[in-house]
């Protein structure tokens, strides 16, 4: 089998244009039968709305349904808004704290990966289940390990003296605390990313290094993470683009009634509370154009930096 | 390797090892704790959770709590929601997008490069920017507060087409043209022939789909008013602030049952669940 491919190269090469030739003649209407039902859905579901949103942005809802067309008068009223700043900062703030997982991710990866680790299988899963677990569903319980009166945070930070605040309806702590849930969320898939990158170091690598008598801090900071940073990278973006799009965790730890939601609101909260909290999808359209920029702003500038920092041998 | 760097090297391993295990287990009790507290509490009574000094072990288990969940909640309408929503949602891509990424990656048909550009190029596209015009759509259809509403955009797939392109990409090319030589139909091609090698492949995209339709908040939020009509994931969600509701080991047993499917599944399947998800990063 595996000197096969190389015996087959040159026929297989004449072959695939004869294929090639035959395919086109033969085809016919089955390519449109095979691609249409998934097209037909894309296109009513996903392209059309998108073009529908741009042209909503630039409208006023009626109160008995209609638009009207305004112009950039969303877009005037979002740049002057408050509360637009408010959702972008707590957004930002968010991330900046969730982002703090990756380094953490990268030791707890590297250790998970200790040759012949007992329990490997066991820690990976139970690092896993928070990123696959329901979000409204494990918010259930932080809301009550936040609870400022009788909450299990509270109750350890007592025992070191510390009079905890009341996590979820305090404004700016509340942020927090649902970054603290999004970290705890998101650290198990930063780990196997990072775990399948740290898979393929040569151990020559590390095998020469030992020799050399590099302790074991030299080569975690000379070989592992400048080798790793491609995958660093990859997180970084990957977890940088869903922290922005903050809704499930931030809605279910706060709930949709707490008076502290207007200070506390991140970006893809406030598109909801516009759009179908307060009914105005005009504005709503128009912020979620602002999201879209913003997120392929932050995209290109990763990969803008990228050049400075990561590692491509 | 002389006797004193395998010796060295064997002594550093085991100092490592002792140090791993004490971070990973600590790092794995944190990751756990939520998940154990939820069933503990579950157990328990009203005022054993609301007791200043945390009640780690129920006194006495209130296996009631469970079956109050039922009485308070439309929770066996919302269970049977999220498992349609799910399975639809899982054949629905599996069919759709195989086919769909089989003929991008394997047949050729006039603007096949550019149409599935513009598939792919939705991948960039955050989902708040369609959430509005496909609740118009759906209100258009009369869809709100049905299943078929809930079901609808997450029957079609940009990435699960993706997925799926690449992996038809990579198979080799004889089978698929001996199987045309011996005249079978691209049809028959597709379904005996090609479906069976990207079963890998096809794992992903079920898992990743169940664990997307199942975990989805914000579109069943948006396209669903009434508790009864919700899967469970918008149902737990309306609880919070529901001054009815203030019964936590009620609420706690809701959460652990709407997880328990899911985390049941994650135990069985892990390594394909992790693999899955490591690739679906490539996103």
């Amino acid at each position: 089998m595996s000197s096969a491919p190389a015996r087959l190269r040159p026929a297989r090469a004449t072959r695939r244009g004869g294929a090639e030739a035959q395919a086109r003649r033969r085809d016919g209407a089955w390519p449109w039968l095979f691609v249409l039902p998934l097209l037909i859905g894309i296109a009513t579901f996903y392209l059309w709305p998108i073009l529908q949103t741009f042209y909503f942005s630039f409208t006023e809802w009626g109160v008995f349904g209609g638009t009207t067309w305004t112009g950039i008068d969303n877009y005037a009223r979002l740049v002057v808004d408050p509360k637009l700043y408010q959702s972008i900062g707590n957004t930002l703030l968010y991330t900046a704290i969730v982002l703090l997982g990756i380094p953490i991710a990268v030791v707890l990866a590297t250790l998970l990966n200790t040759p012949g680790l007992r329990f490997a299988a066991v820690y990976r899963v139970l690092f896993f289940l928070p990123y696959i677990a329901m979000p409204t569903a494990v918010a259930m319980v932080w809301r009550i390990i936040f609870n400022g009166d009788f909450g299990v945070l509270n109750w350890v930070l007592s025992l070191v003296g510390i009079d905890g605040p009341y996590w979820t309806s305090t404004p700016g702590v509340a942020l927090v605390a649902v970054a603290i849930v999004g970290l705890w969320s998101s650290l198990g898939f930063a780990i196997i990313v990072l775990g399948a990158g740290l898979k393929a170091i040569p151990p020559e690598y590390y095998e020469a290094a030992e020799l050399d008598g590099a302790s074991a801090w030299r080569r975690f900071t000379s070989i592992t993470v400048p080798l790793l940073t491609p995958s660093i990278f990859f997180v970084t973006v990957v977890t940088t683009i869903s922290s922005f799009q903050l809704f499930d965790l931030l809605y279910a730890i706060l709930g949709s009634s707490n008076p502290i939601v207007p200070k506390s609101m991140s970006l893809v909260y406030f598109f909801y509370r516009e759009g179908f909290t307060l009914g105005d999808k005009g504005y709503a359209a128009a912020i979620a154009m602002v999201i879209l920029a913003i997120i392929g702003m932050a995209t290109l500038v990763q990969f803008r930096l990228q050049r400075k920092w990561v590692v491509n041998d | 390797m002389t006797d004193v760097a395998i010796r060295r090297r064997r002594g550093g391993r085991r100092g490592s090892h002792v140090l791993a295990h004490v971070v990973l287990g600590v790092g794995g009790v944190l990751m756990a704790f939520p998940f154990v507290w939820q069933i503990l509490m579950s157990l328990s009574t009203n005022a054993e959770v609301q007791s200043v000094t945390p009640h780690f072990w129920p006194s006495e288990l209130h296996w009631e709590n469970y079956a109050v969940v039922f009485e308070r909640l439309p929770f066996v309408s919302q269970l049977r929601t999220s498992v349609l929503i799910t399975v639809i949602r899982t054949l629905a891509q599996i069919l759709l997008c195989t086919l769909a990424g089989y003929a991008f990656a394997r047949m050729r048909f006039f603007g096949r490069g550019y149409i599935l550009g513009i598939v792919l190029s939705i991948l960039m596209v955050p989902s708040q920017v369609y959430l509005i015009s496909q609740y118009q759509i759906v209100q258009g259809l009369g869809w709100l507060n049905t299943l078929i509403g809930i079901v609808a955009p997450g029957l079609f797939s940009a990435f699960g087409t993706f997925l799926m392109y690449t992996a038809f990409q990579n198979l080799p090319d004889e089978l698929e043209e001996a199987a045309r030589l011996d005249g079978a139909s691209p049809l028959r091609v597709f379904w005996n022939v090609m479906l069976p090698l990207v079963r890998p492949s096809i794992n992903v995209l079920a898992i990743l789909t169940a664990l997307w339709s199942w975990n989805e908040l914000l579109w069943p939020l948006v396209v669903t008013t009434y508790q009864e009509n919700m899967p469970l994931s918008a149902g737990l969600a309306t609880l919070v602030g529901d001054k009815n509701n203030t019964s936590y080991p009620v609420i706690m047993g809701a959460s652990v049952m709407a997880l328990a499917p899911i985390l049941i599944l994650f135990i069985a399947l892990q390594r394909k669940v992790i693999d899955g998800l490591a690739f679906s990063g490539m996103k």
